[in-house]
């Protein structure tokens, strides 16, 4: 166990209620522990107002009652009624876990091996960094500008049909290329692929170069080496990379919106289409199931890699 | 990701533009959007003694409402004219309606629809006009008086401006079915909307049922703002005999189901390549050959025209769809305030905003008096559908028709005589819009 937390637990041990130790030393001890309150004060504080009051303002409203043009304060559990015992709500999850679960697939798939090359075929530090870089050079730009630029690209009239029709290979111009939720897809796994990179990479940069040596002494091939060692000790990072893109998919609302020609539907759309017609309550009922859908999903995550054990 | 968020919604804050704001929706919203922090805070000016605000010049009236009519061009205009300064605040519609009744202190001219004016003069935030102080009562259109722009004419569905355009006294909020002296809104601004189509791409569109021709599979586009979309599909249903309706404009639930009924079953089939929510959605739909004919916006035609791309606001046989906007006082202005706001209103109607207005395709409430403004070769085109003598120019000085072009649809009469239905807010308002969710997640 890492010393932190050595350190942590033993905090933990010397609280105020275990009695029969002399008084000097108890006195010492309340310092320590007025002292741990006072280190983790700001933190507190911080997250406190930034975290957990929103939420708990948002899980308030939720049971209030709305007109056209305001706020009824109450207590009512319509709204969480009217969500879920609507189908389109069901659809509307289906299809939102749809979209997270192919982007899941394609960007840990990529995300993986642009890690594993970085990590293991790269050999010099330097090269590692300035390629590193490279990966990230997209975003130099903002998420919506990267979006938008597919839509030249990928439409009736744009690069990638113009070109395919020049070349001969089509006739027709492929209208599933854009809006669509292919389109949707494609911008996810552009947009959230390099989150998946870092924590991977990072992962497998601590991964003791000794036991591929020792696994290709052993006779093992280089696919097995990946399967039984890398993959393994990567875990932490994929959970972490697995953890961003599912929830960055979740609650998404405007990459579906602008890719899919606002004919696609996911929780995050309905929200702010409810938002936009001030249905407030309405929205933070939505945005409390998804946001127990979402912790689900990540407790289940952490329930695969215990990553403060790995880290 | 709340930065995503901002910077695409139809309403989004962004920097306010240096330059002349021109005559795109986009860049109106844009720029004036930016005003509406330094307008939210500002509750002080009731509180200033009089015997301090002497001068009329040190007013400030702060005026919100939707980016169309919130021009920076008439903030600077009134400061050159009436010396006083005018603050403006711009947001999205859904945003101005729940603003005007949450927050009144915050505002005391509220530029709003009529619509939106039917849900908030009755919650008691504004304080109705004395027509007797203002000038050019008699030259407004009676299309916001009467109802009928001729003798005539017949009343179109759904919220009809002059339905919402009067309340019998001072003190009341509820409306009177005939003009009083009371006056709830002053009409700044209006038009009639109807499909913009791609003349080189689509074959002759003549009736909103064009929309769902399956000529146009994967072709077509419909706005969705719930409470305008709905209204164009019914048109579109009511067109093809789908549907028959009491009243688009106030629907019962089963025309409501029927219509939703049409368009998912539309949607399913493929008939739609997207939605579009903001202008410049609908202009680059349109622009890039995605989408051949749509619900439309009559600045977002002359945006695709300016790339040189031809674009058609075609009239329909069915009528029109139109929309207006006007602007009322906030129940908290009283004394010196309150004489600069019906100055500035007196302004209005005086016939410069009128002109800028026209010449962005847009109507005046006072034709008669921004007329002055104009030169006979704008007041024929934009007015009177006669052909352009010499290039049309908007108020920033682009070029925007060529000379010998007509404007489509024709004369003012031809235009706002043949409105159908007027943009409402129905009775069934929120099963309406569970409904139009349904369809977008279909």
């Amino acid at each position: 166990m890492p010393p932190s937390h050595a350190a942590a637990d033993t905090t933990i041990d010397t609280g105020p209620g275990t009695g029969t130790d002399a008084p000097r030393r108890s006195l010492v001890r309340l310092g320590t522990s007025a002292m741990s309150w006072l280190q983790a004060a700001p933190l507190a504080l911080v997250l406190g107002l930034f975290l957990i009051f929103p939420i708990l303002t948002i899980v308030v409203v939720s049971f209030w009652d709305y007109s056209e043009f305001a706020l009824i304060p109450d207590f009512i559990f319509d709204n969480y009624a009217d969500l879920l015992t609507s189908r389109v709500t069901w659809s509307i999850f289906a299809s939102t876990l749809g979209y997270a679960i192919a982007a899941w697939i394609l960007t840990l798939g990529i995300g993986f091996t642009v890690a594993y090359f970085l990590a293991f075929h790269v050999r010099s530090l330097t090269w590692q960094i300035v390629l590193f870089l490279v990966c990230t050079i997209p975003f130099w730009t903002s998420n919506v500008i990267r979006m938008i630029s597919w839509i030249p690209v990928l439409g009736r009239n744009g690069l990638v049909n113009t070109g395919l029709m020049r070349l001969g290979l089509i006739d027709q111009p492929l209208e599933f290329l854009l809006f669509s939720d292919f389109a949707v897809i494609l911008a996810f796994v552009h947009l959230y692929t390099l989150f998946m990179v870092v924590p991977i990479f990072n992962s497998m940069m601590r991964i003791d170069r000794s036991l591929l040596e020792a696994a290709a002494d052993q006779g093992a091939s280089a696919w097995r080496t990946l399967w039984a060692v890398i993959v393994p000790l990567s875990r932490p990072g994929i959970v972490i990379g697995s953890i961003f893109v599912v929830t960055l998919v979740m609650g998404d609302f405007i990459t579906v919106r602008l890719m899919s020609g606002g004919q696609g539907a996911s929780v995050g759309v309905m929200m702010s289409n409810e938002i936009s017609l001030l249905q407030y309550p309405a929205a933070a009922a939505d945005a409390v199931v998804l946001l127990l859908v979402v912790l689900v999903m990540v407790f289940g995550m952490l329930r695969a890699v215990d990553i403060r054990r790995e880290l | 990701m709340s930065t995503v968020t901002d910077t695409t919604g139809a309403g989004s804050p962004a920097a306010p533009s240096a330059t002349d704001s021109g005559p795109s929706r986009r860049g109106l919203i844009k720029g004036a959007a930016a005003l509406a922090g330094v307008a939210a805070g500002s509750g002080a000016l009731g509180g200033f003694p009089t015997i301090w605000a002497q001068n009329i010049k040190t007013v400030t009236l702060r005026q919100f409402g939707t980016g169309v009519s919130n021009l920076n061009a008439v903030a600077e205009k009134v400061k050159e004219d009436l010396g006083f300064t005018l603050q403006l605040t711009a947001l999205d519609s859904d945003a101005v309606a729940q603003r005007a009744v949450t927050q009144p202190q915050s505002y005391d001219i509220a530029d709003i629809e009529y619509w939106i004016c039917k849900k908030v003069f009755p919650a008691g935030v504004m304080q109705p006009m004395d027509v007797a102080r203002i000038t050019n009562y008699d030259k407004i259109v009676p299309l916001f008086t009467t109802g009928k722009l001729t003798p005539d004419s017949t009343i179109a569905q759904g919220t009809a401006p002059h339905t919402v355009g009067f309340v019998d006294s001072e003190t009341s909020t509820t409306f009177a079915d005939a003009p009083t002296g009371w006056m709830t809104l002053i009409p700044t601004i209006y038009n009639a909307d109807t499909l913009g189509i791609r003349p080189d791409l689509t074959k002759a569109v003549s009736s909103w049922a064009d929309l769902l021709d399956p000529a146009y599979k994967g072709k077509a586009s419909i706005l969705n703002i719930p409470s305008i979309g709905i209204m164009d599909a019914a048109m579109v249903a009511e067109a093809m005999g789908e549907v028959t309706y009491a009243d688009k404009g106030n629907m019962t639930q089963d025309e409501i189901d029927q219509t939703i009924a049409l368009m998912i079953k539309a949607k399913r089939d493929g008939q739609f390549r997207a939605f579009w929510k903001s202008f410049d959605e609908s202009v680059n739909l349109m622009a890039s050959g995605e989408v051949v004919i749509q619900s439309m916006w009559s600045p977002a035609v002359a945006a695709v025209r300016a790339k040189g791309i031809p674009c058609k606001y075609q009239p329909l046989k069915e009528g029109y769809r139109a929309w207006g906007g006007g602007i009322g006082l906030a129940k908290h202005l009283t004394g010196l305030e309150r004489d600069a706001a019906y100055e500035y209103i007196n302004w209005y109607l005086s016939g410069w905003v009128g002109a800028y207005l026209l010449r962005q395709g847009y109507y005046s409430a006072c034709p008669s008096t921004a007329k002055l403004f104009m030169s006979d070769d704008e007041w024929g085109y934009w007015m009177q559908g006669e052909a352009a003598e010499a290039d049309i120019l908007s108020p920033d000085g682009t070029v925007m028709e060529q000379a010998g072009a007509r404007r489509d649809g024709g004369s003012f009469e031809e235009r706002m005589g043949a409105v159908a239905c007027w943009n409402s807010v129905m009775d069934e308002n929120r099963y309406m819009i569970r409904k139009w969710n349904e369809f977008i997640a279909a």
